[in-house]
């Protein structure tokens, strides 16, 4: 009997000897929606290198704000992966997250991608720039600002654009109003906003480059156009300072960066932050490409047109019922 | 819910608990760990009233009221309606529209709400196209509602004795005044019921409105997502603010049936 038991044990804990210095680690992470497949597909990528052997993972999706304020309120995590950088702000300020997060080459950031227009086949309105979307009778979807996270850089994009075409800063927030005045939808999230332009509503879709990639994949009748003016979003991402396999976290983020981890993204509509990684995708480039930073960056664009009280486009929506 | 539970009144003469003590004990207790405790922490979490004074809320929270209110009368209308047919007639298939009551129940809202939009929306098979208006708004709410007057109505239904009618019927009542004075008093109490059921939840319905309504401030916007739009931008003390008056205005109309309900129990014994 003993004998038995003695090989039962050595049987339980050979693989653990076998694998060695890397003790079975479980990493837990928090990520928006969107990269779900990505993720699942770069962590069993991840599996088979040397880093990643022994290490499982424990995954969460859910909107980005959402998710931020989960781990805020002690949902553990060990990664982090957000749709834009103040839901990473967030945990810094509540030391969640260290304040030296983004000091690497790719300042925190792991993806990125770019603003569009998606449009119905054909593009039937001749939808271009953003001064065509406040021409009388163009009817845009946007997530609300205000539910969606993502929806900012929409909205960003949009002021952007309209810097780009040579208006001040306050004929750009009119832009707004005026844009906001052809918005018909508002859902909550980018992908309900995505179910409602599919089941034919508006003209145009405000969206994020791979999502319109996703949806073409997904043999949607759409095409999108990318305007010449528009902002570059750039998701970050961070380990958190609470986790207890920082190592493995770390080693899990440096192989993101990794030229093939990197492809996986672009695979799944992700413009790659690891530039050798974009060669044989179709990333087209537009010259008046502008970034967070062109627009005041994030802490200044939250409160100026985010703030629920005060915010521009808080008075906008506030304003759009006369 | 306690909805139910004082549908049946203690008559006067009813018979004592023999530990009351420990029976209220245990009730108060359990109401407060699930209901009162929460809505205190709510309470105690509000601040900011602009989030519930500001044009954009009053709009969101009397589209919510007003539409809740008219969710609750048209199923008292039709749940009476549907309850009837499914305890008083007797036709084939009768077991699965039985059934079918319930299914707004088990559907995920986001897919009920999926469903009617590609139903009742611009690719509309049967050309008729609600979304991102009211009426959509209002098909939605009536689509999750449905269960709540049926189902509170239908016992009731099925234990009323027929013997009242039949005598009814020979001493010279029509149809129409049997229904008026013999049936529909001793079913009110459980329409009220459902009644006061299909309001709350019509309050609170967040998923199946979202996608045909479009969340169009001061036209679709219902409180529950003016609510979320508050949270997701950082100002949960505003969510809660709103989230207390809403629950307030639910709370006192709640009370009105009620007691509405009491009141016509009383006068028909």
């Amino acid at each position: 009997m003993r004998q038995i038991s003695l090989a039962l044990l050595m049987v339980l804990f050979l693989p653990a000897l076998a694998t060695g210095a890397s003790k079975d680690t479980k990493l837990t992470l928090v990520a928006y929606s969107t990269p779900k497949e990505a993720y699942g597909q770069l962590i069993s990528a991840f599996q088979k290198t040397g880093a990643g052997n022994g290490v499982s993972f424990s995954q969460s999706y859910g909107a980005s704000g959402e998710q931020s304020r989960a781990v805020a309120a002690g949902l553990d995590a060990d990664i982090v992966a957000f749709s834009l950088e103040p839901d990473i702000t967030s945990l810094v300020q509540k030391k969640l997250v260290s304040p030296s997060w983004n000091k690497d080459r790719y300042r925190g950031m792991v993806t990125r991608s770019v603003v569009v227009f998606v449009v119905r086949d054909g593009n039937p309105k001749k939808l271009k720039t953003w001064a065509d979307l406040v021409k009388p009778g163009v009817q845009v979807i946007t997530p609300n600002p205000f539910t969606s996270g993502g929806a900012r850089w929409n909205v960003m994009a949009a002021y952007g654009g309209a810097l780009r075409a040579g208006k001040t800063p306050k004929q750009a927030v009119d832009y707004l109003g005026k844009l906001w005045k052809n918005v018909i939808a508002q859902p909550t999230s980018a992908r309900e906003g995505l179910t409602a332009f599919l089941n034919g509503r508006g003209d145009v879709f405000l969206a994020y480059e791979n999502e319109a990639i996703f949806a073409q994949k997904k043999g949607q009748p759409v095409q999108f156009v990318i305007p010449k003016a528009t902002i570059l979003i750039e998701n970050p991402i961070a380990v958190t300072s609470t986790s207890k396999d920082k190592t493995q976290a770390n080693a899990f983020l440096k192989f993101l960066r990794t030229p093939s981890a990197q492809k996986i993204f672009a695979q799944n509509g992700y413009r790659p932050v690891v530039k050798s990684a974009a060669r044989g995708f179709n990333f087209p480039v537009r010259p008046q490409l502008f970034t967070i930073k062109y627009v005041g960056g994030w802490a200044k664009v939250e409160k100026k047109f985010f703030d629920p009280r005060s915010g521009v486009m808080a008075k906008i929506q506030g304003s759009s019922g006369g | 819910m306690a909805a139910n539970a004082d549908a049946l009144p203690a008559a006067p003469g009813a018979r004592r608990s023999l530990a009351p003590g420990l029976s209220v004990g245990l009730t108060t207790l359990y109401l407060s760990v699930i209901v009162l405790l929460p809505l205190a922490a709510l309470s105690w979490k509000a601040h900011g009233w602009q989030a519930v004074t500001n044009p954009q809320a009053t709009a969101a929270l009397r589209l919510t009221l007003g539409i809740s209110l008219v969710v609750a009368l048209v199923n008292a209308v039709a749940g009476t309606a549907i309850a009837w047919t499914l305890v008083r007639d007797r036709f084939v298939g009768q077991g699965v529209v039985n059934a079918l009551v319930d299914l707004p129940f088990a559907l995920p809202t986001i897919v009920a709400g999926l469903t009617l939009l590609t139903l009742f929306g611009p690719r509309s098979p049967v050309n008729v196209d609600v979304s991102l208006t009211r009426w959509g708004l209002l098909l939605s709410l009536l689509f999750v509602t449905l269960p709540f007057v049926v189902r509170t109505v239908q016992p009731v239904l099925f234990e009323l004795d027929r013997e009242m009618e039949d005598a009814a019927a020979s001493l010279g009542a029509g149809r129409v005044a049997t229904f008026l004075r013999i049936i529909l008093p001793s079913i009110l109490p459980a329409i009220l019921s459902g009644v006061a059921l299909a309001f709350a939840r019509a309050v609170g319905e967040f998923g199946a409105v979202v996608l045909i309504s479009g969340n169009i401030p001061f036209k679709t916007e219902v409180a529950s997502l003016y609510i979320f739009g508050r949270i997701e931008s950082g100002d949960q003390g505003g969510a809660a603010a709103a989230s207390v008056v809403i629950l307030g205005i639910s709370f006192g109309l709640l009370l009105a049936i009620g007691a509405m309900r009491r009141w016509v129990t009383r006068h028909d014994r």
